[in-house]
């Protein structure tokens, strides 16, 4: 079937991909600069087409809960936020992880700490990739950088959730919610009616009860289980890394960036390469699992790395383990809700890099 | 082709939804296009901007800070972006209520009043069409059918009928920019 072409904000397009992965509820609470998403749901009324539940909560942490019971049902839920809002959230994240369920998360990042700005940042990097709330677990992260992967994340979102029994998070930020870009749409996809075996939708004759719980108080079964975990995380660091690489075939310095730094990295490659500078572009798709292996490998061509992000340098940690100090690693970014230009990025690739 | 452009005045004016038509006009063209608006509390009331790519490969960047076109529409715009100008750019400005005129020899500023003609025609609200059709005239990135599919796309049904009164705006704006 052709995909339909629409020009669309990428919060608008998160909403109307919910509606066509044939997602079964959507629990949200406003915060800008998301709030789009709740709106366009609202608007759109899906519960009179496709059924599913679309639900203005009367908190972030009902909605995560919320979430959590959906979940536990086997049904796709999801739950949409910005920065202070999924930090409310994160009791239930570590729930939903521990409890092993599938669900749907999308943070549109905006400054912090605190309330911050409603400006776009990368600053959460850390609490999407190492945890968030307490406890040994992982999300699946998925970085769109355009408005078109916000809508085609949402159904892999979906995918790899139940796939993997594994909550996924897509790490947006207030730039790629809001702006407009054209966007390719799947067709409607049917609301699945198929019901996971470890669901909780009652007790049939035919096998014992199903229990959704994040709790064990044995030491050593939850020892098992943490391994459990352990092993998961493994197969998906194995499986699932995704990224794209721009010019990286000769480059000899390498900026590694996602979401919209990625988008204003690819900028500063050709400004940079213009000038006769072989720089490449190392995009994660995945920020967890992180392409690790990639980078290790490019660590033996090129002469140093900078991280480019929104952020006062998270991913950088994660570029510098990779890179296992192989070559120098940097960080370069801009905080505070301010996106990074293209020509500054070629500025301090040449002032902290080219003169190590 | 590539034609970066920001749009600046106050909220209210027209600002986002002319670069919205601008973007819709480019899907029509068969162009890539971005569309990033300013947002928050600078849409209530304050400034308001957005910046609208428009180009023939994919696009890179949707924040940026230089730009061929800048199209301005009251002083505090001016004041902010008149530097922002890339040398050999254009700068289009609404004279309404600017005391501090564009004062730049590398660039090509013209000036097209409005806010003046809109009242003219007693159609206040399509000063931002009459813009559009000034900045059409001098940068014809786009064309004018295309224009009127854009406006189709990003109207609402049930302001259809007031499609050939914008029209007649842009057409407008087209006769009355002037360089300066």
């Amino acid at each position: 079937m052709e995909r339909e072409l629409r020009l669309m904000k990428g919060n608008e397009a998160v909403a109307e991909a919910a509606i066509r992965a044939g997602a079964d509820g959507y629990f949200g609470y406003p915060i800008t600069p998301q709030s789009e998403i709740l709106e366009y749901l609202m608007e759109a009324r899906p519960y009179q087409t496709t059924g599913m539940v679309v639900l203005q909560a009367e908190s972030e942490i009902a909605a995560i809960n919320m979430v959590y019971g959906g979940a536990a049902c086997g049904k796709r839920v999801m739950t949409t936020s910005s920065s202070p809002g999924i930090s409310l959230k994160q009791e239930g994240i570590t729930y939903i992880a521990g409890a092993e369920l599938p669900c749907l998360i999308v943070n549109v990042v905006r400054g912090g700490p605190g309330l911050g700005t409603i400006q776009p940042a990368q600053s959460d990097y850390f609490q999407a990739v190492k945890g968030g709330g307490h406890g040994d677990y992982h999300l699946i992260v998925l970085a769109p950088a355009s408005v078109q992967e916000m809508a085609d994340f949402v159904g892999l979102g979906f995918d790899l959730a139940f796939r993997y029994r594994n909550p996924v998070m897509i790490l947006s930020d207030g730039a790629i919610g809001q702006m407009m870009e054209k966007v390719y749409l799947s067709p409607q996809k049917e609301r699945s009616k198929e019901v996971p075996e470890w669901a909780t939708t009652g007790k049939p004759p035919t096998r014992e009860r199903n229990i959704i719980t994040s709790l064990d108080l044995d030491p050593r079964a939850q020892e098992v289980f943490n391994q459990k975990l352990i092993a998961k995380y493994d197969e998906i660091r194995e499986k699932e890394v995704r990224y794209e690489e721009f010019q990286c075939q000769d480059a000899e310095y390498l900026l590694v960036a996602y979401g919209t730094s990625a988008r204003v990295c690819q900028k500063s490659v050709q400004l940079a390469r213009a000038e006769g500078l072989r720089v490449g572009l190392l995009r994660p798709i995945t920020l967890f699992p992180f392409p690790t292996v990639r980078i290790r490998e490019l660590a033996d061509q090129v002469k140093g790395m900078m991280s480019v992000e929104m952020s006062a340098g998270q991913m950088v940690e994660d570029v510098m383990l990779a890179a296992n100090g192989k070559v120098p690693v940097v960080h370069f970014g801009r905080m505070g809700g301010i996106v990074t230009t293209p020509d500054e990025v070629v500025e301090n690739l040449k002032s902290k890099i080219l003169r190590v | 082709m590539t034609e970066e452009i920001i749009i600046a005045g106050f909220g209210g004016q027209g600002v986002l939804s002319m670069g919205k038509i601008m973007a819709y006009s480019g899907v029509m063209e068969d162009m890539e296009v971005s569309w990033m608006p300013s947002y928050g509390p600078e849409m209530r009331g304050g400034t308001a901007n957005v910046i609208v790519i428009l180009s023939t490969e994919r696009i890179s960047s949707p924040i940026i800070r230089s730009f061929d076109t800048a199209i301005i529409l009251n002083q505090q715009s001016l004041d902010k972006f008149e530097g922002s100008v890339k040398p050999g750019g254009i700068l289009i400005y609404d004279g309404n209520g600017i005391t501090r005129h564009p004062e730049r020899s590398d660039i090509t500023v013209y000036r097209v009043d409005a806010t003046e003609e809109a009242v003219r025609m007693k159609s206040p609200k399509t000063f931002n069409m009459i813009v559009l059709g000034g900045f059409l005239k001098v940068k014809p990135v786009i064309r004018l059918g295309n224009v009127i599919k854009g406006l189709k796309k990003s109207l609402p049904e049930r302001y259809h009928n007031l499609i050939p009164m914008n029209e007649k705006a842009l057409e407008r704006g087209m006769e009355i920019i002037r360089e300066k």
